[in-house]
């Protein structure tokens, strides 16, 4: 879809994270040497009336790095993409773009560029109007302006589109026009507002793909916000996971997958979603494990270390349904209830002597249990996550 | 590929229906009878536009072939379409025509540009802001004859609030032009003193609901384009030119064809404020001049002339309003 011209954004291009300055120059031929594209939020609140948007946020994302903003809907992610931005005012705190405090500045002298979720074009303007309408905002001269736009329209595949209105256009095409919206005028940073969720499922799971190799080409500072953790996974450099308005975790993905927090990251990330199951703290003969409805299951040694400090009780054990094994011997006795066959893999649901859900995760060549049957399964003990009851942060954090 | 025989053969062999009994055939297609079926129930409209559009229409067009005799009693006798031509011909018809063009061209547009006006401003996310809308679309609500009578007595030379600004004659009594161009054409569109008086109070009355419709046409702008166009870097000013202006266009264009209309038809104040179609009939617009030819003059003829040629005038504007305007308007979303 993409051409492969290469994007001569930044000379000296390199991957995402690394340390140390880079050089940049744009077009015109003015080069810098500074971190051009670094995002930093600091103590940022946002209240709507008696709704707290967004609480005391504090992020900083780095040149050239993809931050994914995740969280259900309503957690604040979108107000939080829309203060960089400049559309909103943060009631508390502060905003930098670049080395720039960006409090005071409006939302047009910004330098960044938004792709929204309904794609925002101009409706009564061609492909290529919307196009160069940021570079004739910015009173770029036309020779300029057409190179840069034909720039733009090439890596996204849109040449033969430019005289057509957004309304003559699919879905995937509206989006791509969009996009190119946002590089024409290379900006500091992207901010993208869930920009994949209005395309069908088979068109999204292209576009991610498009997505991540535009993003390489461009080697830009991004700033995404989704609710989908497919996306949050596959794209980001690092995932912020927010909830109610809370920063609640920010990691690389594969830490936020292995290592979630607190129990709403360790819920909202993994699908089917990781089992969670009340229990309380035992030790016998030396050994420390949790003890549930159905059995104790033995906690590994760091594990039980970092549980074992204060007088903790109440915990909630976490384990992802692919770190289950059913078998005819092990820790915990639960009862076959459903089986969800997917082709490539199944889930099978059982039920705990208390009537508390588990998920089992396993391949589809294993031959599923029979509905009603009673299991014992076993736990895979290096994947164990614990969470106290109280304050439902990690024990081992 | 099937030959032509190879088809022949296939229908043949796909025919085993022929031998059953002949089912009964519908005698029209589903598209006929729907067609029926749409004219059966426009009937009832069609019977009413007949009795109080069409037929007095048509009797109107052919009242105008004959002259009215100057005295009561006397037969009218036919003069076909000479009596149009004589009358379309008068500078009487073509002074009145100009005034009302005139009148058209003050009220339609600064009453549009100041609805817009007031829209935007009144389209903020501001406390208490719904107080102001309320203000700004009253005039809906208030009858002709009320906006004559707040302006006749602002206007009055004896007690009016504008008295301070007012010379002798009265401002609804100065036929004199607004401002003097000493170019022949454009001299005779220039609007008197009084015609401006009364486009005033027209502009006044109209203002709500020029508020309400481009109030409308904007909250049918999605925010989020607004939002687009700042992170774009356009300034207010380049917003509101490039995509307000823009996505109005459809609700502009309707409000412009319509005021139109509504300004060629304009009575009830030209006849409040400025009786007898004002002093040196410089507010005598067609629909007064009619109106005074009926009334005082009492000669029917001249009278269905006039409003044939009314008709005639505004049909043909909203024509050229369809054909120059529309091309600029954008009804994408």
């Amino acid at each position: 879809m993409f051409s492969d011209r290469s994007w001569p954004v930044r000379l000296g291009g390199r991957g995402p994270r690394e340390g140390g300055p880079i050089l940049t120059a744009d077009r015109t031929g003015r080069a810098s040497e500074e971190s051009v594209g670094r995002v930093a939020i600091r103590g940022v609140t946002k209240r709507f009336a008696d709704v707290t948007a967004v609480d005391d946020l504090t992020l900083e994302v780095a040149d050239e790095e993809f931050l994914v903003l995740l969280g259900p809907s309503g957690c604040g992610k979108s107000t939080a993409l829309r203060m960089i931005a400049g559309l909103e005012e943060p009631t508390a705190g502060s905003i930098e773009i670049g080395e720039r405090p960006v409090n005071d500045v409006e939302a047009k002298d910004r330098d960044v560029a938004m792709v929204f979720q309904s794609y925002a074009l101009y409706p009564h303007m061609t492909v290529r109007r919307n196009i160069e309408f940021p570079l004739k905002s910015r009173r770029v001269p036309a020779d300029e302006r057409n190179r840069l736009v034909e720039e733009a329209t090439k890596m996204l595949g849109l040449e033969a589109l430019l005289e057509r209105k957004p309304a003559q256009l699919s879905g995937g095409q509206r989006q791509r026009v969009a996009l190119a919206r946002a590089i024409v005028r290379r900006p500091q940073a992207f901010l993208m507002d869930e920009p994949l969720s209005n395309l069908d499922a088979k068109l999204r799971v292209q576009t991610r793909a498009e997505l991540i190799e535009l993003r390489r080409r461009l080697g830009a500072t991004i700033v995404y916000v989704t609710h989908d953790q497919v996306e949050a996974m596959t794209m980001g450099d690092r995932i912020a996971v927010l909830d109610q308005g809370v920063l609640q975790q920010v990691d690389v993905p594969q830490d936020v997958y292995a290592r979630p927090a607190n129990l709403f990251v360790a819920r909202f990330i993994g699908n089917p979603p990781m089992n969670t199951v009340d229990g309380e703290m035992v030790s016998s003969n030396g050994t420390t494990g949790v003890q549930i409805r159905g059995g104790v299951i033995p906690l590994p040694p760091p594990l039980a270390t970092a549980a074992g400090r204060g007088d903790r009780r109440e915990v909630v054990l976490g384990v992802r349904p692919e770190h289950l094994v059913l078998g005819s011997e092990g820790p915990i006795s639960a009862t076959v209830s459903v089986v969800e066959s997917l082709g490539h893999e199944q889930h099978v649901i059982c039920r705990l002597e208390d009537g508390q859900l588990v998920i089992v995760r396993q391949p589809s060549s294993v031959t599923p249990p029979a509905i009603e049957s009673a299991v014992r399964m076993t736990a895979d003990a290096p994947h164990l996550h614990l969470f106290d009851s109280a304050t439902e942060e990690r024990v081992d954090a | 590929m099937s030959t032509p025989v190879d088809a022949a053969v296939d229908l043949r062999a796909g025919e085993p229906a022929a031998a059953a009994p002949p089912s009964r055939r519908r005698r029209f297609s589903s598209g006929v009878r729907e067609a029926g079926l749409a004219y059966v129930l426009l009937v009832p409209a069609f019977l009413v536009f007949s009795v109080f559009v069409f037929y007095p229409f048509l009797r109107n067009f052919y009242l105008g072939f004959f002259s009215t005799p100057p005295f009561p009693g006397q037969p009218k006798h036919y003069v076909g379409i000479d009596q149009y031509r004589d009358v379309l011909s008068s500078t009487d018809f073509l002074d009145s025509l100009k005034v009302t063009i005139t009148f058209a061209i003050i009220t339609v547009p600064i009453g549009i540009a100041l609805g817009i006006l007031l829209a935007v401003l009144a389209h903020q996310k501001l406390q208490g802001i719904g107080i102001y809308r309320t203000f700004f679309s009253s005039t809906v609500a208030t009858s002709v004859a009320v906006a004559s009578v707040i302006f006749g007595t602002l206007l009055s030379p004896q007690v009016g609030l504008l008295q301070g600004i007012q010379t002798e004659p009265s401002i609804l009594q100065n036929p004199d032009p607004i401002i003097n161009i000493n170019l022949p054409v454009i001299r005779s569109f220039i609007p008197s003193v009084a015609l401006v008086a009364v486009a005033v109070t027209t502009i006044w009355q109209n203002l709500g609901l020029s508020f309400i419709l481009m109030s409308a046409g904007l909250q049918a702008v999605p925010d989020d384009l607004q939002e687009a166009a700042e992170i774009d870097g356009a300034g207010p000013w380049s917003r509101f030119w490039h995509v307000t202006l823009p996505l109005l266009s459809p609700t502009i264009f309707f409000a412009f064809v319509v005021g139109s209309i509504f300004a060629f038809q304009t009575f009830g104040q030209i006849d409040l404020l400025t009786p007898r179609g004002g002093p040196l009939k410089t507010t005598n617009v067609l629909t007064y001049y009619i109106y005074d030819q009926l009334q005082f003059a009492k000669n029917d003829g001249v009278a269905a002339v006039l409003a044939i040629a009314l008709f005639g005038v505004t049909l043909i504007l909203t024509l050229i309003q369809f054909r120059f305007l529309e091309r600029r308007v954008s009804y994408e979303r």
